[in-house]
C-alpha cells in the first residue's frame, strides 16, 4: 500500500499474493484469576493471506476481540506462535512489538477511541508521531492525505466531540491509514453506528481494500456486512468453527 | 512530539479546572512558604551589609557568672572587653559597642525625633560594612577625642533633614549636648539586633562609666576573623583567656562563662543560658530541614494521588498510543513532560505569590527596615524538590500504565 487513490479512480480489485501476511498458530488465551479459569481462545490456527478482506463473526464473549488484539500485537497469547509476514513475533520485545505495529498494523475500534484533547489532524498523525525519520511537514501531508481519503479534509481543525459518530469513525480510519499499514484490524467498526453511516463505513473499508490493496480483518456481528466480505470466521466458545 | 505532548498536558490542565487548581495551589502555596521563610532566615543571619563577612565575624555580647545556686548574666562590661577581648593575637579587628540599642530622642533645633542609639568605638566600620549614602564612618582618633559627632541612618536623616546629603555638617542635639552629623547610613534592618542602630556615637561621649571593673556590663565585642578558617583558632583563644582570668568574687561564683559565637549561633541559642559555643547548629538543621521536608511531603502525597487518578482516567489514550507504537518509555516520558508542566506552573505560581508577600512584610513596616527578598538559591531548590515530587508522582502511574497490554489499556486499564 504505497499511494493513496485519486477520487477520478475506479475501484479495481488487487490481485492478492498467496502468502499468509498473519499467521497464527495452537493459539491458546486463557484469562485466570484465583478462583476461576476462562479459555478466551482454544488452540486457535488461522492464516490471513496479504490483500484479503475477512470477517470474523460469532456471539458476544466467543473471543473475537481477543483473537483481534492478539493478531494485533496488542495482548499475548498463553501458548501458540503469532508470526507477521512469515516471522514469530513471541520473542519481541516491547520496542520491536510497538515497532511493528506501528508499521505494520492499523486499528479501528467500535468506540473510535480518539483522543479528545486533539484535533482531528493531530489525531490522525498520531502514528506517525512515534515513526522516526518522519517530518513535521511530511506527517501533516500524510495526514491530510488519509482526511482526503475518507472525506473529512474539510474537518481538519474539529475537535472529536463536534462529530458525528460516523464521521467520528471516519477519523479513526484515517489515522489508521496515516501510517500506510499493510494491515487493518477493525474491532465491529460499525458497532456504535446506524444502519446508513454503518454501511458508509462498510463501503469505505470495501474501497480500502479494493484499491489499496489492504488486509482487513473486521471483527462484526452484522452478517450483511460479514457477506461483503471475501472470508468468515466464524467463532464460538474460543475455537474456530468453520 | 513535545509540541503534541505540551498540547495535551495544557488540554488535560484546563478538562480537570478544579483538580489541577488543587494541584497548582498545593506546589505554589509550599514553595511560596518556603520562599518567605528562607527570605526572613536571610534576612536575620544571611550575608548582608552591615554584617557582609558572616563567616568571619563572632560575637561576643553575653557572659554568665555560676556559683552554686546563684548566676548573674547580661551583657559584657566595656572595660572587660577593652582589656581582655581588644587584646586578643588571632581576630584582625575587635569593635566595642553597646550590645543592646537605646531609645533616645534627637533635637534638631525645635523638633524632638524619637531614635534607636547605640554607642560604639571607631572600629566598627572598619569591622562591618555600612553602606555610607553620604558623609563619613567617625575615626578612631575622634573616638579617642570624644568628639561629638554622629552617624545617622537614612530615615532618621531624611525626617530631621529632608535629604541624607543636607543632614552631613548638621547640629543634633543628644542628651543635652550638641553633635555634629558626619555621615548617614543606609537603614539597617530591626532584625539585625546585634548591628541595628538609627544613630551611631563615640562610646567616649556616653554618660557611662567606661572604667568600671566588672566583667558584666552592657557592651559587646564583634570580632573580625583574618579568614574564615581563622574563627575556630579565635574562638579557642577567647575561651583560654577565659579560663585564665581570676574570678570575681570567687564566694559567689565559681565559674565564668561566654562565647564568642556566629551570627547563625547567636541565634539559635535565643538567650539560652546553657547552650554553648555554636548554640547545636546540628539540631536546628536537622530540625528545620525536617520541618521543611515534612511541610513538602503534603502537596507531594497530593500530587501523586492527584496523577495517579488523572493517569487511571486515561488508560484509553495510554492504550491507543501503545496500539498506534508508542514504546512504554515513550509514554512514560509523555506522563513527566506534562508533570514537569504543571510543576513548573506551580513554580511560577510560587515565586509570584512570595514576591507579592514579601513585598506585602516590607510595605506594612511590621518588621522595620525590612528588605525581603527573593533567593534564587531557595527558589531553584524548591522547584527542583517541587520538580522532584512531580516527576515521581507522574513516573510511577505511568510506569505501570505503559506495563499494562494495550488491550487491557483500551478498556480502561482496571488491573492497575
Amino acid at each position: 500500500m504505497n499511494q493513496f487513490p485519486t477520487p477520478a479512480t475506479q475501484p479495481a480489485p488487487v490481485v492478492a499474493a498467496a502468502e499468509a501476511v498473519i499467521q497464527l498458530t495452537g493459539i491458546e488465551k486463557i484469562y485466570q484469576t484465583k478462583t476461576i479459569e476462562t479459555v478466551a481462545l482454544n488452540h486457535v490456527n488461522l492464516s490471513i493471506q496479504r490483500g484479503e478482506f475477512v470477517s470474523v463473526m460469532g456471539p458476544s464473549g466467543c473471543g473475537k476481540s481477543t483473537l483481534l488484539s492478539i493478531m494485533g500485537l496488542l495482548d499475548e497469547p498463553t501458548s501458540g506462535t503469532v508470526a507477521i509476514d512469515g516471522r514469530a513475533v513471541t520473542s519481541y520485545s516491547d520496542r520491536e512489538l510497538a515497532h511493528l505495529r506501528n508499521h505494520k498494523i492499523g486499528f479501528v475500534f467500535q468506540s473510535y477511541h480518539l483522543i479528545n484533547d486533539l484535533s482531528v489532524l493531530d489525531n490522525v498523525e498520531l502514528p506517525l508521531l512515534y515513526r522516526s525519520g518522519v517530518s513535521g511537514k511530511e506527517r501533516r501531508q500524510r495526514a491530510l492525505a488519509a482526511l482526503d481519503t475518507v472525506g473529512l479534509g474539510a474537518r481538519t481543525r474539529h475537535f472529536p466531540s463536534q462529530l458525528s459518530g460516523g464521521q467520528r469513525q471516519r477519523v479513526a480510519i484515517a489515522r489508521a491509514l496515516a501510517g500506510r499499514p499493510e494491515i487493518i484490524l477493525a474491532d465491529e467498526p460499525t458497532g456504535n453506528l446506524d444502519s446508513v453511516m454503518g454501511e458508509e463505513i462498510m463501503d469505505l473499508l470495501l474501497t480500502l481494500n479494493r484499491q489499496q490493496g489492504a488486509t482487513i480483518v473486521m471483527v462484526t456481528h452484522d452478517e450483511q456486512q460479514a457477506l461483503k466480505t471475501e472470508r468468515i470466521i466464524r467463532f464460538f466458545d474460543g475455537s474456530q468453527v468453520n | 512530539m513535545l509540541l503534541n505532548y505540551l498540547k495535551i498536558a495544557w488540554k488535560v490542565l484546563l478538562r480537570r479546572k478544579f483538580f489541577t487548581f488543587i494541584s497548582l495551589f498545593g506546589i505554589s502555596f509550599t514553595l511560596m512558604i518556603l520562599l518567605v521563610v528562607y527570605a526572613l532566615f536571610d534576612h536575620a543571619v544571611g550575608a548582608r551589609r552591615p554584617e557582609l563577612h558572616t563567616d568571619r565575624l563572632l560575637f561576643i555580647n553575653r557572659m554568665i557568672l555560676r556559683g552554686d545556686g546563684s548566676m548573674s548574666s547580661s551583657g559584657v562590661g566595656y572595660s572587660f572587653l577593652k582589656q581582655h577581648v581588644s587584646t586578643l593575637r588571632m581576630p584582625e579587628k575587635v569593635s566595642i559597642s553597646e550590645a543592646y540599642p537605646i531609645s533616645i530622642t534627637l533635637y534638631v533645633g525645635q523638633q524632638a525625633v524619637k531614635a534607636d542609639r547605640r554607642y560604639t568605638d571607631g572600629n566598627l566600620w572598619q569591622v562591618l560594612d555600612f553602606d555610607f549614602v553620604a558623609g563619613r564612618p567617625y575615626s578612631v582618633a575622634e573616638v579617642r577625642d570624644a568628639a561629638h559627632v554622629v552617624v545617622l541612618n537614612e530615615t532618621i536623616a531624611r525626617r530631621c533633614f529632608g535629604t541624607a546629603a543636607a543632614a552631613v555638617t548638621q547640629a543634633v542635639q543628644v542628651d543635652g549636648k550638641p553633635y555634629r552629623v558626619v555621615g548617614v547610613v543606609r537603614d539597617v534592618p530591626t532584625v539585625r539586633e546585634l548591628t541595628y542602630a538609627e544613630c551611631w556615637l563615640p562610646v567616649t561621649t556616653t554618660m557611662a562609666d567606661l572604667r568600671d571593673p566588672n566583667y558584666l556590663g552592657d557592651f559587646q565585642a564583634i570580632v573580625l576573623a583574618r579568614q574564615a578558617a581563622d574563627v575556630p583558632a579565635v574562638q579557642e583563644e577567647y575561651q583560654q583567656m577565659l579560663h585564665r582570668l581570676p574570678i570575681p568574687d570567687p564566694k559567689q561564683f565559681q565559674e565564668i562563662r561566654s562565647y564568642a559565637r556566629t551570627l547563625l549561633a547567636h541565634y539559635m541559642t535565643n538567650h539560652n543560658n546553657d547552650a554553648g559555643q555554636d548554640g547545636d547548629a546540628a539540631h536546628f538543621w536537622r530540625q528545620w530541614i525536617g520541618l521543611g521536608l515534612l511541610f513538602m511531603l503534603l502537596p507531594a502525597l497530593n500530587l501523586i494521588n492527584i496523577n495517579v487518578s488523572r493517569t487511571l482516567e486515561r488508560a484509553a489514550e495510554i492504550g491507543v498510543r501503545k496500539a498506534f507504537g508508542a514504546t512504554a518509555r515513550r509514554l512514560v516520558g509523555q506522563f513527566l513532560i506534562e508533570n514537569m508542566l504543571l510543576t513548573l506552573l506551580g513554580g511560577v505560581l510560587g515565586l509570584l505569590l512570595a514576591a507579592a508577600v514579601l513585598a506585602l512584610i516590607n510595605s506594612s513596616h511590621f518588621l522595620p527596615y525590612a528588605e525581603l527578598g527573593l533567593n534564587v538559591r531557595v527558589f531553584g531548590v524548591g522547584l527542583l524538590l517541587a520538580l522532584v515530587f512531580g516527576l515521581l508522582s507522574g513516573a510511577y502511574p505511568a510506569y505501570k500504565m505503559s506495563k499494562l497490554p494495550a488491550n487491557q489499556a483500551l478498556k480502561g486499564g482496571a488491573a492497575v
